[in-house]
C-alpha cells in the first residue's frame, strides 16, 4: 500500500467516526463538535485528491460559517443538554437493511466499471488551475450566466433568511 | 554564510541519508523538524514580545514598564512563565471537559498554523502552496470554533455570553478582511503568498493603502485587540469567554492573542509592506530574514500603540462599523482598483503607482466629505468663548475688613 | 504538489502539540487541591442564579447568516482575481456586476434595520 493509500484510510476512517458520532451522540453541541472534524475530514480528502482551493473553500465555507451558524442556532433554542427522546427510532434494522444494500449496489458498480486501475489524473500546476477556474467564470461560452445567476441567487438567499428570521 | 538555512538542512539530510534511512523518511523528518522549529520560534519572539509590550506600554503612559526582574525587567517574561507554569488549572463544575481543555490548545495552533505558509527570505518558507490567503482565512477560522467551544464548555452564563459576542465580532469583522485581502491577489494575479511577495516590485502599501488600512482594523478586531477589546474587558463582562480558565491553560489564551498579533504584523509585512523583500535580499537570504523580523515589528508596534491610544469601542458601534462602513467602503475600493488595473495594464510602473495611490487618495477624501456631510464626524473644536463655569459669590455688602 | 501538502499535514500534528505539551507539563507542576468553593461557577462571586444557559437574541444567527452569504460571495471572486491578468475588460465588468448585485443586498439588509445590534 502505498503512502497515499494509508493516509487516505486513516482520514476516511476519522470522517466516518465523526459522521456516526454526530448522528448518534446525546448532547447536540457534542454533534455540532463532531460535524465540525467530519467536515476537516471531507477537506484534507480534497486535498488527497489534487484540489487544494475546493479543500481550503471547504474549512472557510463550511466550518468557518455553516458550522458557526448551527451552533449559533442550536444555542438559539433553550434545553440544549442531554436529550430523553430515544435516540433511535424503533425501525433501524430496516433501514440499516436497506443502507447495506444501497451500499453493496453501489460498490458493485463502481468495481465492475472497470475504472477501479485507472491512475489518479496528475494535477500539477495550481496556479493554473485556479486561474483556469476564475478564467471559466467569465467566459461567455463557458459559466458567466450560472456565476451571475449565483450572485442573484445568494441575494434572494439573503432577503428570504432576513424574511424569515427577522421579526420587526 | 549567507543562507544559512539551506546549509544546515542539506548538511542534515545528508547525515539522515548517510545513516540508510528511505528517502521519504528522511523527507518526513526534516518536515517534521522545520515545523517544530518555525513553532519554537513564533513561541520565542512571543516571549520577548510580553516584555516590549509592557514597556511600551509603560513608556506611552508616562511610565517605566518593568524594570525589577533582571537589568531593564529583561527577565519579566520568564517570571511570568514560572509564575502561570505553578498556578492551579481549575476545571469548574460541570464544565464539558474535552472541549474545555482542547479549546486553548486549538487555539494557539490556529496562530501557529498562519507560520506554514509565510515565506521569511527569497529561499526559505515553510509550504509554497498556491492557494496561501485562503488558506490562511481557513485556519483563523479555526480560532473562532476554539472560542465557541471555549465559552460553552466552561458552565458559565457570561462565558457563553462572552464567547457569542466575540464569534459576532469576529465574523462581521472578517467580511471586510477576506474582501481585504482580494486586492493583493488582483494585483498579484495569484492566491500563493510567495507569488504575492514576488510582485511586490512596488509594496502593495502604495498600490492599495485603503486595503492595507482596512486589512489592518479588521484583523485588529479579529483578534480582539483594543479598541475592539470589549469581550475581554473586565469592567464589562469579566474575563469573556476565557473566565473559567486559569494557570497554563489561560496562559495558552494569553500566548495566543500575542501570537496572533504578531502573526498579523507578519501578514501585513508580507502582503503589503513587501515582505522579505529589501535592498540585497535575493543575493543574501540572511538580509531577507532581517527585513522581514523588521516590518513585522513595525506592524506589531503600530498595532500596540493604536491599542495604547484609543478607548474602546461599543459593540454596536463597532459591528455598525464593520457592516455599514468597511464592507461597503471596501467593495468600492475592489471594484474602482478592478477597473483601474484592467484599463491601465502595459502602463509604466511609475504612472501606474501614482495613479493607484490618487484613486485610493480620492476615494478616502471623498468618504470624508460623506461622513462629513452626514456629520458622523465632528468639524474642529471650536474656540472656547470665555464663560466662566464658576463664579466667587461677592462678599456681602456689610463685610467689614 | 503533494510534497507541500505533506509539510501542511504534518504542521497540522506539530502545532496542537505545542500547547499541548505546554499544558502538561504544569499538570505536573501545578497544585491541585481542589475544594467545592473553587470549582463553583464563577459568578461575581456570588451564588448562581438561574439556568446557565441563557436566552440569546437573534441578532447572532443573523449576523453569521450576513457573514456566510459575504463569504461564499468572496470564495466565488477569488478565481476571478487570480485569473484578472487574462481577462479582458467585459469580464472585469462582469465581475463588478457580481460585486454590485451584492452590494444591493447589502443595502437592502440595512435598509430593513437587520444590522443594528440588539
Amino acid at each position: 500500500m502505498s503512502g497515499m493509500e494509508i493516509v487516505f484510510l486513516i482520514v476516511a476512517l476519522v470522517t466516518l467516526y465523526a459522521a456516526l458520532e454526530v448522528v448518534t451522540t446525546n448532547n447536540l453541541v457534542h454533534a455540532a463538535l463532531w460535524l465540525i472534524v467530519t467536515l476537516f475530514g471531507v477537506a484534507a480528502i480534497f486535498t488527497l485528491l489534487s484540489a487544494p482551493f475546493l479543500a481550503v473553500v471547504q474549512v472557510m465555507v463550511y466550518i468557518g460559517a455553516i458550522a458557526i451558524l448551527m451552533i449559533f442556532a442550536i444555542m438559539l433554542t433553550r434545553g440544549v443538554g442531554k436529550s430523553d427522546q430515544p435516540m433511535v427510532n424503533k425501525n433501524w434494522p430496516v433501514a440499516a437493511v436497506f443502507g447495506f444494500l444501497m451500499f453493496f449496489a453501489l460498490a458493485l458498480m463502481l468495481i465492475f466499471s472497470g475504472r477501479g486501475n485507472d491512475p489518479m489524473p496528475v494535477i500539477t500546476d495550481n496556479g493554473a488551475t485556479i486561474s483556469a477556474l476564475g478564467l471559466a467564470l467569465v467566459t461567455p461560452t463557458g459559466y458567466v450566466l450560472p456565476f451571475e445567476l449565483a450572485s442573484v441567487l445568494l441575494l434572494a438567499a439573503l432577503i428570504g433568511a432576513i424574511y424569515v428570521a427577522w421579526r420587526k | 554564510m549567507s543562507d544559512p538555512i539551506h546549509l544546515i538542512s542539506t548538511w542534515f539530510r545528508e547525515l539522515l541519508l548517510g545513516w540508510g534511512l528511505a528517502p521519504l523518511l528522511v523527507q518526513i523528518i526534516m518536515y517534521f523538524i522545520g515545523a517544530i522549529v518555525i513553532s519554537l520560534v513564533a513561541m520565542g519572539v512571543v516571549v520577548i514580545l510580553i516584555w516590549v509590550e509592557r514597556k511600551i506600554a509603560g513608556r506611552i503612559q508616562d511610565r517605566l514598564g518593568p524594570n525589577r526582574a533582571g537589568p531593564f525587567g529583561l527577565l519579566q517574561p520568564i517570571a511570568d512563565i514560572i509564575k502561570i507554569f505553578t498556578k492551579e488549572m481549575i476545571t469548574p463544575n460541570g464544565a464539558d471537559k474535552i472541549p474545555f481543555n482542547l479549546a486553548p490548545v486549538i487555539s494557539v495552533a490556529s496562530v501557529l498554523l498562519i507560520w506554514a505558509v509565510v515565506p521569511f527570505a527569497a529561499t526559505v518558507v515553510g509550504a509554497d502552496i498556491h492557494v496561501g490567503i485562503l488558506y490562511i482565512v481557513a485556519v483563523g477560522t479555526f480560532g473562532i470554533v476554539a472560542i465557541l467551544m471555549a465559552g460553552w464548555s466552561s458552565n458559565n452564563k457570561f462565558a457563553l455570553l462572552g464567547a457569542a459576542r466575540a464569534v459576532a465580532q469576529m465574523v462581521s469583522y472578517e467580511v471586510p478582511m477576506v474582501l481585504a485581502l482580494l486586492i493583493p491577489t488582483l494585483l498579484a494575479g495569484s492566491m500563493g503568498v510567495t507569488s504575492i511577495v514576488a510582485a511586490q516590485d512596488v509594496w502593495f502599501v502604495v498600490l492599495a493603502p485603503i486595503a492595507a488600512l482596512v486589512f489592518l482594523i479588521t484583523s485588529m478586531a479579529e483578534v480582539g485587540r483594543a479598541p475592539f477589546d470589549l469581550l475581554e474587558a473586565e469592567s464589562e463582562i469579566v474575563a469573556g469567554f476565557h473566565t473559567e480558565y486559569s494557570g497554563m491553560k489561560f496562559g495558552m489564551f494569553y500566548v495566543g492573542e500575542f501570537l496572533h498579533v504578531f502573526t498579523i504584523g507578519a501578514l501585513i509585512a508580507t502582503f503589503f509592506l513587501g515582505g522579505w523583500r529589501g535592498p540585497g535580499a535575493e543575493t543574501y537570504p540572511i538580509l531577507g530574514f532581517v527585513y522581514f523580523y523588521a516590518k513585522a515589528f513595525l506592524g506589531y508596534f503600530i498595532i500596540t500603540w493604536v491599542r495604547l491610544s484609543l478607548p474602546r469601542i461599543r459593540i454596536d458601534h463597532m459591528l455598525g462599523f464593520s457592516w455599514k462602513f468597511l464592507t461597503p467602503l471596501i467593495l468600492v475600493v475592489l471594484m474602482v482598483t478592478a477597473l483601474l488595473v484592467k484599463m491601465m495594464e502595459g502602463a509604466n510602473i511609475w504612472i501606474f503607482s501614482i495613479v493607484m495611490l490618487a484613486a485610493n487618495i480620492l476615494i478616502g477624501w471623498v468618504v470624508v466629505l460623506i461622513l462629513k456631510r452626514m456629520e458622523l464626524m465632528r468639524p474642529k473644536r471650536q474656540k472656547f468663548e470665555g464663560r466662566p463655569v464658576a463664579v466667587a459669590p461677592k462678599p456681602p455688602a456689610s463685610a467689614n475688613s | 504538489m503533494i510534497d507541500t501538502w505533506l509539510y501542511i499535514g504534518i504542521f497540522f500534528l506539530v502545532a496542537p502539540l505545542i500547547p499541548a505539551v505546554a499544558i502538561l507539563v504544569p499538570k505536573l507542576v501545578a497544585p491541585r487541591k481542589p475544594n467545592p468553593i473553587k470549582l463553583d461557577t464563577y459568578e461575581c462571586g456570588l451564588e448562581t442564579v438561574g439556568d446557565s444557559q441563557v436566552q440569546f437574541h437573534i441578532q447572532y444567527y443573523i449576523f453569521a447568516l450576513v457573514f456566510l452569504i459575504f463569504d461564499i460571495e468572496a470564495v466565488f471572486l477569488f478565481p476571478w482575481a487570480v485569473a484578472f491578468n487574462q481577462l479582458a475588460l467585459y469580464m472585469v465588468v462582469e465581475g463588478i456586476l457580481f460585486i454590485l448585485i451584492l452590494l444591493a443586498g447589502l443595502v437592502y439588509a440595512w435598509r430593513k434595520g437587520v444590522l443594528e445590534w440588539a
